[in-house]
């Protein structure tokens, strides 16, 4: 039986605070961790299959032209080798989060340098991957690639619907105080710890990839519309994920060669891409450019507020970084304009890598805040206090519960934060300017349609189902203790399967939609389940009291094996995405407070101590939630120290294609963090009151970092990342 | 030639191009050990060799003759974790669990090379016995990386587990 809800309306009920379990929100254990911590979870290319082929992808070497011809001959006599694909049912490109169709195929027709073009099979990885590198293609290059994403020669378009409110020229020129800026960032990779990996395997009619992918549901129709196949010829096992951040939001390359190639083979095969492979031809944030205007009276209010990104895409991608997603609604200002220029480049695919917009519009949008609090000369957290709107200033929508004051305080608190003498260069320790900054965060709350079944034993313990993923983000916990609570067990009672598409359709993982959508269904079918033990009680949902295994009505107190005498429950949730998404502007907010030391000699950043408050509706495990924030700083920390996408601007070829050259932060590069969860409750959120938490807590942190920077030596380094470089020819007298 | 995993001899026989953390992964189905990179830029594949951490995708199982390695299997069961696995869980040192069997081996050398005195890049002092603050767990745990952004919360494991053992030395 299922029960569907379409979220039209805010859910005042508040259910979850009426239960008497007790679990929600208790920071528990995730129930994964004994099997992540010993090595035996097993991640896509960890299941032993007999007979396995191995393949290597080979990728183009040059950025825009045609495959002419690949000389199989030249390695079909090596040892062990078994085939060389080159099919047109391959993918050049992954699909683009939700896609629920086959991205880019034609795999002969180059667009961009790395993209895969064949596929070569061999009885050993140690085989496969020599043979792929001695394989012989031949290229016809076009001479028309544009592969500097500034060209002012590349092709434009302006993406989506600008927003043009007032005037915002004369809004500046009139402006007490006023700050007209103009920010770079550089392109980012997901980089996540296991590569992108697949075994497929083909019977004549199923084909069984186990893979490492973010969105089940979405992900069996990409790989099926690749393949020609119906979508129920196809199913997808990923209960393990090691790591995604909106790379595994599509079905990736090597999941359909190792699909075509298991069908042609009719034999079992492994694709693993190289790491060179993940950071070529899966997805990259790209670069920005960013011009913000910010124009405030006297009191600091803004009555102007403008940002303008250009960033770059492929052609046919429909794809653009939405740099100015919380520009729209987080700050005041009558007269505005908001628009992105999109550039069509051939450079790798632009995508989601986590919190696509915010993580990079936030960090200039806060940095930018910061050059008008310093030119007003007021502490930057009063200008925020002060710049908060009533009602979107677009839209004129209410917004759902917004807790950023909350943040504001207890994360200056926390930090001790005194923003009372601003002027840098003020303190020093040995070598090292000492510094203060701080910036909000913000990210759009999201919600997708997601179903689970929840079943009921005959013992009183239950099971949660759906093909949801846990990439991290600690979905086997909190599901687990949205039942725990709702049904009155102990969530160890609770066995939550995931990652399977013989499962019900959950959300899948992304956008921080995961825990608000699929944990409503699970909510859903438990409300379902529990009408139903107080129908058998002979009383109302509302009069059951469900706890450590007990059904509680009045003076009733059953144990829930009696109370189902033999006979299970089941339930299937099936929450839908109403009317609610566009009545409030609804989204979760933070503030984070940083302290730098910039070396006085080389221009070296560290970051000596990072707070962050935050607040996301109702928090599900406080354990992982606090981790989920932590993450994001520590992402926050390279995008503003190190992380940038070196493309060479000749030929398009990534410069830096692995973890030597790509610089994601190592332990040290990371001090203590110190998160807050702001006690909160969004009724327009999710039926949980709850809403995401895997991205919020890298939007704005760099931008926390830049303003420590500027405090701690002067130097407004207006392109991301700040290596030394930046910092070098500006930096004080030592 | 042959040489000893988590106690058991294993015969390598297969190509010699074969890494030891391919032959763990292919040949031995020990898949606790994880693939990040294969160039020795991450970490994940970290194993003890004769108890000292090595990267196991930088070293070719032929040359591992007569060695002893000590992978994740070997350190710890889910019903039957390492104080340190346990520490991982308790501190959520992970979150998507894939550099995690690599942090942990790593750590276990780590504490090792700090018993024996071995100094770090933060070390005050290049002599002497290491006292293992945080600034030192960073620092020497720095050679394993992780996406996910647990590094807070894998300090606060290490740091308790080595309380925990030397409180249990005592
Ligand atoms: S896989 Fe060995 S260091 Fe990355
Ligand atoms: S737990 Fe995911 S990379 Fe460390």
């Amino acid at each position: 039986m299922t029960r569907s809800l379409t979220m039209d309306r805010p859910d005042d009920r508040n259910r979850l605070d009426a239960m008497a379990q007790g679990v929600i929100g208790q920071p528990l254990d995730r129930p994964d961790g004994p099997a992540k911590v010993t090595g035996t979870a097993p991640y896509a290319a960890e299941y032993p299959v007999d007979g396995m082929a191995e393949g290597v992808l080979v990728t183009a070497t040059i950025s825009k032209g045609e495959v002419t011809a690949i000389d199989e001959q030249s390695v079909l006599s090596m040892p062990g080798v078994l085939a060389v694909i080159s099919d047109q049912r391959m993918t050049a490109r992954a699909a683009q989060g939700g896609a629920g169709e086959a991205p880019v195929q034609q795999v002969r027709q180059v667009q961009y340098y790395g993209q895969p073009i064949a596929v070569v099979l061999a009885e050993t990885f140690e085989q496969a991957r020599d043979a792929a590198k001695h394989l012989k293609v031949t290229y016809r290059e076009d001479d028309d690639a544009v592969t500097d994403p500034h060209d002012p020669a590349a092709p434009t378009e302006t993406y989506d619907e600008p927003i043009d409110q007032g005037n915002l020229a004369q809004a500046m020129a009139q402006a007490a105080y006023a700050v007209d800026v103009t920010y770079t960032t550089e392109g980012h990779n997901s980089a996540p710890m296991e590569p992108h990996a697949s075994i497929a395997e083909w019977d004549g009619q199923t084909l069984t990839l186990h893979s490492s992918l973010q969105m089940l549901a979405y992900n069996q129709k990409e790989l099926a519309d690749s393949l020609d196949l119906a979508p129920e010829q196809v199913r997808l096992i990923s209960p393990y994920v090691g790591g995604g951040f909106g790379s595994k939001l599509g079905i990736s390359p090597e999941g359909v060669a190792a699909s075509v190639a298991a069908m042609q083979l009719n034999r079992p095969v492994r694709v693993v891409m190289l790491r060179q492979q993940v950071f070529q031809c899966v997805m990259r944030r790209s670069e920005t450019t960013q011009r913000l205007r910010l124009a405030a009276d006297a009191n600091g209010r803004l009555t102007g507020f403008g940002h303008e990104a250009r960033v770059s895409n492929l052609p046919e991608e429909e794809f653009a970084e939405p740099v100015t997603q919380a520009s729209e609604f987080l700050y005041p200002g009558e007269h505005r304009r908001l628009a992105i220029e999109l550039a069509r480049v051939n450079l790798m695919t632009a995508g989601s890598v986590r919190a696509p917009g915010e993580a990079v519009g936030m960090q200039v949008l806060e940095s930018a805040m910061d050059e008008l609090a310093n030119a007003i000369g007021m502490d930057p957290v009063e200008l925020r206090l002060r710049n908060i709107p009533d009602q979107h200033p677009s839209e004129g929508i209410p917004y759902s519960s917004r807790k950023l004051v909350e943040c504001l305080k207890a994360g200056a608190e926390r930090f001790g934060w005194d923003g009372s003498d601003r002027t840098p260069g003020q303190r020093r320790e040995g070598e090292w300017w000492i510094g203060t900054g701080m910036a909000n965060a913000c990210r759009v709350h999201n919600i997708n349609e997601a179903q689970a079944r929840v079943t009921l034993s005959p013992d009183g313990t239950a099971i949660v189902a759906s093909d949801m993923t846990d990439i991290g983000t600690g979905t086997y916990a909190i599901l687990g203790q949205i039942a725990g609570e709702m049904l009155g067990l102990d969530p160890a009672d609770v066995l939550v399967q995931l990652g399977d598409t013989t499962l019900p359709p959950g959300s899948g993982s992304g956008g921080s939609w995961g825990a608000a959508s699929t944990g409503s269904a699970v909510f859903e079918a438990c409300e379902a389940i529990r009408e139903h033990l107080a129908e058998q009680l002979g009383t109302t949902e509302e009069e059951l009291t469900l706890k450590d295994g007990f059904a509680i009505a009045g003076n009733r107190r059953v144990a829930l094996p009696d109370l189902l005498a033999g006979a299970e429950v089941e339930r299937t949730g099936h929450f839908k995405p109403g009317e609610i998404t566009e009545a409030f502007a609804a989204a979760m907010y933070g503030a984070f407070f940083a302290e730098v030391a910039v070396n006085a000699y080389t221009g070296e950043t560290r970051v000596r101590r990072f707070a962050g408050a935050f607040s996301m509706g109702r928090v599900l495990n406080e354990k992982t939630a606090t981790s989920q924030c932590m993450g994001g700083m520590v992402w926050g920390i390279g995008s503003a120290l190190t992380e940038e996408l070196t493309f060479d601007a000749r030929d398009g070829h990534l410069v830096n294609p692995d973890l030597a050259e790509y610089h994601i932060p190592v332990n040290l590069d990371v001090p203590h963090l110190d998160v807050v969860l702001v006690d909160e409750r969004d009724p327009a959120g999710s039926p949980l009151q709850a809403k995401g938490v895997g991205e919020l807590g890298i939007c704005g942190a760099a931008g926390a970092i830049n303003n420590a920077i500027y405090h701690a030596c002067g130097v407004r380094v207006r392109s991301f990342p700040m290596t030394p470089d930046k910092l070098l020819a500006e930096l004080p007298d030592p | 030639m042959q040489l000893t995993i988590n106690g058991t001899a294993h015969e390598i026989t297969g190509d010699p191009r074969t890494s030891l953390l391919d032959f763990l992964r292919h040949d031995c189905g020990l898949t606790g050990t994880k693939k990040g990179c294969d160039h020795g830029q991450c970490g994940a594949c970290t194993v003890l060799v004769n108890g000292q951490r090595v990267n196991s995708c930088l070293t070719l199982a032929i040359m591992q003759d007569g060695h002893e390695v000590t992978t994740i299997e070997g350190i710890g069961t889910p019903d039957a974790m390492d104080p340190l696995q346990a520490a991982f869980v308790k501190h959520d040192g992970y979150q998507c669990g894939y550099c995690t069997p690599g942090q942990i081996c790593s750590a276990k050398g780590m504490l090792a090379e700090a018993a024996n005195g071995w100094a770090s890049f933060v070390s005050e002092d290049l002599d002497g016995k290491v006292e293992l603050s945080a600034e030192e767990i960073r620092e020497r745990m720095s050679g394993n990386l992780c996406r996910c952004g647990a590094y807070s919360n894998i300090v606060d494991a290490i740091t308790e587990a080595m309380s925990t053992q030397t409180a249990g030395a005592e």
